[in-house]
C-alpha cells in the first residue's frame, strides 16, 4: 500500500515537472483562463442602455402616459415605434428592429383606480434570450416602482398592482435566471482539464514513453490516478484564479460556502478529467487526442445551459444532458455562489457528477492496457 | 603518355558541393553544426556513397542538394545550376528519395507508380517505355495490383525507387534506402542502382551507414559528425588498414565475444568485432598483431582488409579513445543456472488477416544472450512486446520469469528491464530527474534509491550530464541513459529492442562489451536487431522472416547451414541470405 502511494506521488511529480518545466505550458495553463474569463465577462456584459423597444398603448390615460415616461425616463429604452394595432407587433419583433414590446391594455388606469390588477404585456424577442431576459427583469422594476409612486400619489391603499404578463416570443420557456461568470468557472477549467488530460496520455504514447511506463510495475489504476491528480490540480487552480477575477475584477460578491464550492469543483474535475483519459486512451497519437476533445467540448459547452438554456432544448437532448458534467457543474456553480445553495440542495448533481467519473475512469484505465496501436 | 581514364577536370560534373555548411538552430537549445563545410564532387555516370554513422551529416547534405534546405556556407552547383540560388531547374532534373519514401500505403503499386508519373507530368507514351522497364528491372510486375502498405519492406523500398525514377532523372539521389531491409533485398536493391549507373548511364549519389555497402560504389565520402573523414575509391579507404587486420581465435572454453571484449580494451587497437566465431582485430601498427592473453588466444594471423577496416582507422583518428564498455551489478541475479527463464511455445499474433507472429517456440536459459534477428517486419518487435505484456498474443503460450507478464501481478514487472526501440524516456526532464522517476516507479525510495541513482550515474559515464534535459543529449547518451533507467532496479532479464540502431560504430561495441559483461554475471538479454553480424555476440539466435522462425541456434551451427564447398567461412549475413532463400524455394514446391 505504501509501496503504491510512493509509486503514484512519483507519477504525479512527474506529471507535474513536465508541465511546469515547460516555459511554453506554464503560461498555457494560467494565462488563457483569465484572458477568456476577461473577455467572456465583458463580452457577455449584462448592462442593458437604449434598447429598441415598440410601445401599443391602448388604454390613452393618464396613468399609462405616466408609465411610458417611467420606461424612458430610465434611460434603457428607446422607443422605436408607437403601434395602434397589435397587429403590428410581430413585424418589428421578426425584423429584430425592436427587442421587445410593451402593451398596454385598455382600462389600465381604470383597473388601478379600482384597485384591481392591471396588465401590461410584454413580448420580447426570446431568440436573443440574454437581452430579452435582462430586458424583462429591468421592466419588472420599473412597472413596480410606477405602480407604487402612482398609488401613494393619487392616495390608493396599498393593492394589487400592476402585472407584467410576459410572452417570449420563438422561445416560450425563458430563462432568465442566470450568471455569466460563475457558469465561467467550470466551463474554462473543463474546457482546459479535459485538453490537457487527453493530450498527457496520447503525448506518451507518440514518444513511446508510454509502454516504458507499461512494463514497469505501475497498475493501469495507479497510472490512472497519477494521470488524474494532476489535472484536476490544475484545474482547481485555474478555477481558483476565475473565482479571483470574478470577485476583484467583477465584483460579484459569493455567497455561499467555499468548502462546498471546492468539493463540487473536485467532483467535476474527477469527471471531466475521466472522459479527458477515455478519449486520450482511445486516441492513437497527439492529433487524435487534439481533435477528439474539441469534438467533445463543443457540445459538453452547448448542452451546458451556458448560453442556451436547457429548458429550451427538444426532450431528447434534455435526457442527453445529464451526462455532460459541465450542466451540473454551472448549476452548482451558480447556485453556491449567488444563492449559497447548501449540500442538501446539490446532492442529487453531486451524485451525478460522482457517477460520470466512476464509470469514465475505470474505463480508461482499462483502455491503458487493452487498446494498443 | 595515355589519357586518363577519369573525365578531365573541367568536364561538367553533375554534382560539385564546395565547403557546405549547414547549421540548425533549435529554438532554446545550442545550434547542431549537422553539415560543417564538407566538399566533393561526382562525375557523370558514377555511384558515389556518403559513408558514416547516423548524425553524420548525410541526410542533410542530400537535402541540400536536392534543394529542400538552403546551406548556410559554401556552394552547391548540381547539373551546372547553382542550387541555393535556382532550384526549380534542380528539382526538374533531379529524383530524390528520402529515408521514408512517401508511398500511399492504401493505393496498389500500379496506383502508386501512376501518381507520381502524373505528379511529375509524364506522358501516356513515356509511361509505356518507362513502366515496364521498371517493373521488369524491380520484379514488381506481378504485385502491380497489390496494396503497397502490403508489400514487405524491401518491396516497398524498390517500389519507391521506381516512383522516383517515372520521369527518368538526370542524377539520382538516395537516401538510405536500404535500412532495415533484409540482406536479400538489400542485394537487390544494391544490383539494381549498379544497373541504373552501368546501362542508363545514371549518376547516383547514395547515403548508408552499411559500411559494407561501401563497396559497391566507384567513389565514397566517409562523413562523421558533419565533416568529412576521408574521400576516395572504396579500394583507397581499404588500404588505410593495410597490414593491419588480424583474424584472433580463442580456445574452444572462451565464446568470441568473450575474446573481443578483452581484444577491444587492449592498447593499440582501433577495432574489435567477433565473426565467423573469431574475433576480427585491427591495429594500430601496420605488421604488429595484437597483444593479449595468451590463454585467450590460440592463433592470430593477418587477413586482407575491407572498406569498414579502413573506415575505423579513420573514425578511430577522429573519435580518439573508445568509450568503456563494462559494467558492474551490485546484486547478481540468483536462481539455478540451467532452468529456462523465458519459455514461448506456439506463439502466434494477427493483425486482423495478417500474421505478424506465426507459431514461433523458444526458450532462453538464465545469462544466455539470446537474439532475434530479421529484417524490419519479420515479426521481431510483435514478439517482443508480447513478451513484455504489451500485447496479448492471438495463441499459443508465453512465460517470462514463470509468469505471463500480459495478466500476471505487477511484482512480476519488476524483474525485467525494457530498453525500447527508439529513445523512450521523457525529453523535457533532466537525466536525473529521469533517473530519479524509474527508480521511484520500480518502487525504490530513500537511500537505496539514491545509492542505485548513483551506481547508473557512474556506471555509464553520466554524472556530466545530470542536469541536461535528456531530450537534448547526443545519442550516444540516450542510450547509455536508457539502459541504466533499465538497470536501476536490478532487472534479472533485460529486454533490448532494436537497441543499437542508430548507434555509431564505437557506441555499439561499447553497448555489446556491457550486454557481454551483463551476461557474465548472470543477467538473462534478450535482444532484437537487424544488423545480421551482431548476432555473432549472441549465445544462441532465432532467424525470423514474414513472422517465422527459420532457424535458430548457436551463430556456428547457423553459419554452418550455409557452409559452401569453397572452404570459405560464410557471415551470418550470407546465412540468413542462404536460409531464406532454401525456406521460400520449399515454399514454392509445396505450392507446385
Amino acid at each position: 500500500m505504501v509501496d503504491t502511494l510512493f509509486r503514484i506521488f512519483a507519477l504525479i511529480r512527474k506529471e507535474l515537472l513536465a508541465v511546469l518545466k515547460d516555459p511554453k505550458s506554464r503560461v498555457t495553463v494560467l494565462v488563457p483562463p483569465i484572458l477568456q474569463c476577461l473577455i467572456f465577462g465583458n463580452a457577455a456584459s449584462y448592462d442593458l442602455n437604449r434598447v429598441p423597444y415598440v410601445l401599443l398603448d391602448l388604454d390613452h390615460s393618464g396613468a399609462s402616459h405616466a408609465l411610458v415616461a417611467a420606461i424612458e425616463g430610465s434611460g434603457v429604452f428607446e422607443r422605436a415605434a408607437t403601434l395602434d394595432d397589435a397587429s403590428q407587433i410581430a413585424e418589428p419583433i421578426t425584423r429584430r428592429q425592436a427587442a421587445l414590446a410593451v402593451v398596454i391594455g385598455h382600462g389600465f388606469e381604470r383597473r388601478l383606480m379600482h384597485a384591481e390588477t392591471a396588465q401590461v404585456q410584454v413580448i420580447t424577442d426570446g431568440r436573443n434570450t440574454n437581452t430579452a431576459g435582462t430586458a424583462q427583469g429591468y421592466l419588472g422594476t420599473i412597472t413596480a416602482d410606477f405602480a407604487e409612486a402612482w398609488r401613494a400619489d393619487h392616495g390608493y391603499p396599498a393593492t394589487p398592482g400592476v402585472r407584467i404578463e410576459t410572452r417570449a416570443w420563438y422561445n416560450p420557456n425563458l430563462e432568465t435566471r442566470w450568471n455569466m461568470i460563475p457558469s465561467l468557472i467550470g466551463s474554462i477549467t473543463m474546457m482546459m482539464t479535459m485538453i490537457l488530460t487527453a493530450m498527457s496520455v496520447a503525448r506518451e504514447r507518440e514518444a513511446g514513453t508510454f509502454e516504458q511506463l507499461l512494463v514497469t510495475p505501475y497498475r493501469p489504476t495507479e497510472i490512472m490516478i497519477g494521470k488524474a491528480v494532476p489535472s484536476m490540480l490544475v484545474g482547481l487552480v485555474q478555477a481558483s484564479s476565475i473565482l479571483l477575477v470574478a470577485q476583484l475584477w467583477f465584483r460579484i460578491p459569493f455567497a455561499g460556502s467555499y468548502g462546498l464550492l471546492y468539493l463540487c469543483l473536485v467532483e467535476f474535475l474527477a469527471a471531466s478529467v475521466g472522459i479527458g483519459l477515455f478519449i486520450s486512451s482511445i486516441a492513437r497519437n497527439l492529433q487524435q487526442a487534439m481533435i477528439g476533445s474539441v469534438v467533445v467540448v463543443m457540445p459538453f459547452m452547448l448542452m451546458s445551459g451556458l448560453t442556451t438554456p436547457i429548458m429550451t432544448m427538444p426532450d431528447a437532448l434534455q435526457a442527453l444532458t445529464a451526462l455532460n458534467p459541465l450542466r451540473y457543474a454551472i448549476s452548482m456553480t451558480r447556485e453556491i455562489y449567488l444563492e449559497a445553495a447548501g449540500i442538501r440542495q446539490l446532492l442529487p448533481e453531486m451524485l451525478s457528477l460522482l457517477a460520470i467519473a466512476a464509470i469514465t475512469l475505470p474505463i480508461a484505465a482499462w483502455m491503458f492496457r487493452n487498446r494498443m496501436a | 603518355m595515355s589519357p586518363p581514364a577519369e573525365a578531365p577536370p573541367d568536364a561538367p560534373r553533375p554534382v560539385h558541393v564546395k565547403a557546405a555548411r549547414k547549421v540548425f538552430r533549435p529554438a532554446g537549445r545550442d545550434p547542431v553544426v549537422a553539415v560543417d563545410g564538407v566538399s566533393f564532387s561526382a562525375p557523370r555516370s558514377t555511384l558515389t556513397a556518403l559513408v558514416g554513422p547516423d548524425g553524420g551529416g548525410k541526410t542533410t547534405l542530400l537535402r541540400m542538394m536536392a534543394g529542400l534546405v538552403a546551406p548556410d556556407g559554401g556552394s552547391i552547383r548540381i547539373l551546372g545550376f547553382d542550387v541555393a540560388a535556382d532550384p526549380q531547374p534542380v528539382h526538374e532534373r533531379i529524383g530524390y528519395m528520402p529515408q521514408k519514401f512517401g508511398l500511399y500505403e492504401d493505393l496498389t503499386v500500379g496506383q502508386n507508380m501512376a501518381l507520381y508519373a502524373d505528379l511529375h507530368g509524364v506522358d501516356r507514351d513515356a509511361r509505356a517505355t518507362v513502366f515496364p522497364r521498371l517493373l521488369k528491372m524491380t520484379d514488381l510486375g506481378p504485385f502491380t495490383g497489390r496494396l503497397a502498405g502490403a508489400l514487405s519492406g524491401g518491396m516497398k523500398q524498390k517500389l519507391g525507387l521506381a516512383c522516383t525514377l517515372v520521369r527518368s532523372p538526370e542524377l539520382l539521389l538516395l537516401d538510405e534506402p536500404t535500412v532495415g531491409v533484409d540482406p536479400l533485398s538489400r542485394r537487390e536493391l544494391w544490383a539494381i542502382v549498379r544497373q541504373l549507373v552501368g546501362e542508363s548511364g545514371l549518376t547516383v549519389v547514395v547515403s548508408t551507414s552499411y559500411l559494407d555497402e561501401a563497396a559497391f560504389c566507384d567513389h565514397t565520402v566517409a562523413l562523421h559528425q558533419g565533416r568529412v573523414l576521408a574521400e576516395g575509391t572504396p579500394a583507397e579507404i581499404t588500404a588505410r588498414a593495410a597490414g593491419r587486420v588480424f583474424v584472433a581465435t580463442s580456445g574452444p572454453a572462451t565464446p568470441a565475444r568473450q575474446l573481443q571484449a578483452h581484444l577491444f580494451q587492449q592498447p593499440g587497437v582501433v577495432d574489435a568485432v567477433p565473426e565467423a566465431g573469431q574475433v576480427r582485430v585491427v591495429v594500430e601498427q601496420p605488421g604488429l598483431p595484437p597483444r593479449a592473453d595468451d590463454a585467450l588466444v590460440v592463433a592470430c594471423t593477418p587477413t586482407a582488409p575491407r572498406y569498414e577496416d579502413g573506415f575505423m582507422v579513420l573514425f578511430r583518428a577522429a573519435v580518439g579513445d573508445a568509450p568503456a564498455a563494462s559494467i558492474d551489478l551490485t546484486r547478481r541475479p540468483d536462481g539455478p543456472a540451467e532452468l529456462p527463464v523465458v519459455e514461448v511455445s506456439d506463439l502466434v499474433r494477427r493483425f486482423g488477416d495478417f500474421v505478424a507472429v506465426n507459431h514461433v517456440s523458444f526458450a532462453v536459459r538464465r545469462g544466455e544472450i539470446f537474439g532475434l534477428l530479421g529484417p524490419n517486419g519479420a515479426g521481431k518487435s510483435t514478439t517482443f512486446r508480447m513478451l513484455c505484456g504489451l500485447i496479448p498474443a492471438s495463441g499459443g503460450t508465453l512465460r517470462v520469469a514463470g509468469a505471463d507478464l500480459r495478466n500476471a501481478r505487477a511484482e512480476a514487472r519488476q524483474r525485467l528491464g525494457y530498453v525500447a526501440q527508439k529513445f523512450s524516456l521523457y525529453g523535457d526532464l533532466s537525466v536525473h530527474e529521469n533517473l530519479d522517476f524509474f527508480a521511484s516507479a520500480y518502487g525504490l525510495r530513500g537511500k537505496a534509491k539514491r545509492a542505485r541513482i548513483a551506481w547508473a550515474k557512474a556506471q555509464f559515464e553520466l554524472e556530466a550530464v545530470a542536469r541536461v534535459p535528456s531530450g537534448q543529449l547526443p545519442g550516444g547518451y540516450k542510450q547509455r541513459l536508457a539502459m541504466a533507467a533499465a538497470l536501476l532496479h536490478e532487472p534479472g532479464i533485460l529486454f533490448l529492442d532494436e537497441a543499437t540502431s542508430g548507434a555509431d560504430p564505437l557506441a555499439r561495441r561499447a553497448f555489446w562489451g556491457r550486454i557481454t559483461h551483463l551476461a557474465e554475471q548472470g543477467v538473462t538479454v534478450i535482444v532484437t536487431t537487424h544488423f545480421m553480424e551482431e548476432a555473432e555476440y549472441c549465445d544462441r539466435i532465432i532467424i525470423m522472416d514474414g513472422g517465422s522462425a527459420l532457424a535458430m541456434g548457436p551463430p556456428a551451427e547457423i553459419r554452418a547451414q550455409a557452409r559452401s564447398g569453397d572452404g570459405h567461412e560464410p557471415t551470418m549475413e550470407d546465412a540468413f541470405i542462404a536460409i531464406v532463400e532454401a525456406a521460400r524455394q520449399v515454399a514454392r514446391e509445396a505450392a507446385a
